[in-house]
């Protein structure tokens, strides 16, 4: 691939993961970050208290089902229903809203400050750091879905029973198991979230301002979720990122049903390939005056 | 990963030894909206030079440096540095080249250290095994030691402006590209930085130093260049341009004209007779001692007789023909 360009006599390239482990640990180094890991870590302890308290009389639950997010009916029967319904609860914006602004602030924030052009005459390379910025930033997706799901682990272990569950379509699995579908839908709630990232990543490379990025990114989200939710546009929906992300759901099926599954993984890696074109585009090509 | 070839140095092309570290040709870059900001410009740095680089604000100077550099694609024209073409032998050339542009950015959140370490991990061919001994040694270098551990949002503009400097000496350098490298230094700081720039220099380092300070240009530089609205002016060496607005013979005295005419038959060109003094052209051949002679023979009261020596600053303003204003 870029293996005959980096072949410049003389300077040998050397294809480490310097640059991306300087890059993952200045990104959580950020105040920024922390704080919205912070958040993402505090929503399923508000939800176990919340539930712990709504149940206080120790009556196990059984009733009320319907009402809420997803599984949580079921999070007193069964702690690790928690991670589910803290999965469920954080999807649609919390965890969007956390990836789109280290997104948006992965270029412009470093333009904004005037360290991308020291990064770019290191020489880092414009295809190599951008590459790095996405590495980073899917890594982030996974931080932040693990940061919730492991959070939502730990609090249901405490407040709540743990043991073997029930699926949506009322088989009863074991607990080790339920563990492997918690680890399988935190994955699949982390892949869900790469078109934001990549949307983020291009919006990022528009703009000399980070906070110009990160709020125009964050729009674009709430903007997409506000128009799946309109029913005239049924048609476009399926087109939306974010309109198959509660498929993860159907992971909890005995047998699994994948077909929206596959649709979401295809769909992001389709905003991936789009998003992550139309950037490169953009960064390889840009003046760089800040 | 593997070895893409033995780590000697690069030899420049044939062409390219002979022009200079930094040769542009026709360089024009006009910005979206037709703005002009560079225009025709042919640059040519010599090896081994410390080269000014000067010009008003607006003048194109920053524009220039940044396609130097890559970071600016040029509307038309060349730019040739270290014998490779710019901006497409990037990745070979730059990391030969140190650079401080348009003042230091730093992470304020991270340490001057961390700072240094997160630039050298950028450059994809600097070994990660002598990083931090690197980093040690530049730190050292710009006097930054003690603070290496101190938050850079802490630091004040002059270790800030040292510690962009050690970025740009993170490891041995060819040609070492310096956009105003004295800013918010204090006096002290200031000659630190220009006897670290000597001593550069004396290594082999070419050095491309582009200031607005006249004296500064004149201490460090042995070459330079001045751009106005986004042309070259002129360039070469020092003494040539600080030549070429020569030094004026000046007189002072009560009797103007009559001293503007003994002047003016001895062969004094350009005699100019202002209130109590008298300019002209300092003759090549004649000795000044006669002039004055003649003066005293005319009965001509000389209370002052000598030459102006022409500063740069006098070079300047005679070829562009203002002050250090901003360019409209």
């Amino acid at each position: 691939m870029s293996r005959a360009e980096t072949a410049v006599p003389g300077v040998r390239w050397r294809w480490t993961f310097g640059l991306f482990r300087s890059e993952l640990l200045t990104t959580l180094r950020r105040w920024r970050t922390l704080a919205l890991l912070g958040v993402l870590v505090a929503v399923p302890v508000l939800i176990g208290v919340a539930v712990r308290i709504e149940t206080g009389g120790g009556a196990p639950g059984g009733g009320g089902g319907g009402e809420g997010p997803a599984f949580i009916s079921q999070v007193t029967n069964n702690g690790l229903f928690l991670v589910f319904a803290a999965l469920a609860a954080t999807l649609p914006f919390f965890l969007p809203m956390a990836v789109a602004v280290v997104a948006g602030d992965a270029v412009a924030g470093e333009a904004s400050a005037g360290t991308l052009r020291y990064l770019l005459v290191a020489p880092a390379g414009r295809t190599r750091l951008l590459l790095t910025k996405y590495a980073t930033v899917l890594a982030f997706c996974l931080v932040a879905t693990l940061a919730v799901a492991v959070s939502a682990l730990t609090v249901g272990a405490l407040l709540f029973p743990l043991g073997d569950l029930t699926t949506i379509s009322g088989t009863r699995i074991g607990f080790a198991e339920g563990l492997v579908r918690a680890l399988l839908i935190a994955l699949v709630v982390a892949a869900s979230l790469v078109g934001v990232a990549a949307l983020g990543l291009f919006v990022s490379t528009l703009t000399n301002s980070g906070i110009a990025a990160m709020a125009t990114t964050v729009g674009l989200l709430i903007t997409v979720q506000i128009l799946d939710h309109i029913p005239q546009l049924h048609a476009l929906h399926p087109y939306f990122f974010s309109h198959y992300w509660l498929s993860f759901a159907d992971l909890m099926r005995e047998p699994v049903y994948w077909e929206n599954l596959t649709r979401n993984l295809g769909l992001q890696a389709l905003y991936a390939a789009v998003f992550g074109s139309a950037a490169w585009a953009r960064f390889t090509a840009k003046d760089i005056t800040s | 990963m593997g070895e893409t070839s033995i780590g000697e140095r690069p030899e420049p092309d044939a062409a390219g030894e002979g022009d200079g570290v930094i040769v542009t040709r026709s360089l024009t870059k006009r910005f979206r909206g037709g703005q002009l900001a560079v225009g025709g410009l042919d640059l040519t740095v010599p090896y081994g030079s410390v080269f000014g680089f000067l010009g008003p604000n607006g003048s194109g100077k920053t524009t220039t440096i940044r396609m130097l550099l890559g970071l600016i694609e040029p509307t038309s024209g060349t730019v040739r540095v270290l014998g490779r073409p710019m901006p497409r032998a990037a990745r070979s050339v730059l990391p030969e080249v140190g650079a401080l542009i348009e003042g230091p950015a730093l992470y304020g959140f991270l340490s001057g250290r961390d700072n240094l370490l997160r630039y050298d991990a950028a450059d994809p061919t600097s070994d990660p095994r002598t990083r931090r001994a690197r980093v040690a040694g530049a730190l050292e270098r710009v006097g930054l030691t003690a603070a290496a551990g101190k938050k850079a949002r802490a630091y004040s503009l002059g270790m800030k402006q040292r510690l962009g400097l050690a970025a740009a000496l993170l490891r041995p350098r060819r040609l070492l590209v310096l956009d105003e490298p004295t800013n918010g230094l204090d006096p002290q700081g200031m000659r630190e930085i220009r006897a670290l720039i000597r001593e550069l220099a004396s290594d082999g380092t070419t050095v491309f130093l582009s200031s607005h300070l006249l004296d500064e240009i004149e201490q460090v530089c042995t070459h330079a260049a001045v751009m106005a609205r986004g042309r070259l002016v002129t360039q070469g060496p020092v003494a040539d341009l600080a030549a070429g607005a020569r030094g004026r013979l000046v007189v002072r005295t009560p009797d103007v004209a009559e001293a503007a005419r003994v002047l003016k038959e001895q062969g004094v060109g350009d005699v100019v007779a202002e209130e109590e003094r008298v300019t002209g052209e300092v003759p090549g051949e004649r000795d000044l001692a006669d002039l004055n002679a003649a003066l005293v023979r005319a009965s001509v009261r000389v209370r002052g007789f000598g030459v102006e020596r022409a500063s740069l600053e006098d070079a300047f303003v005679a070829l562009t023909g203002e002050g250090f204003d901003v360019a409209g």
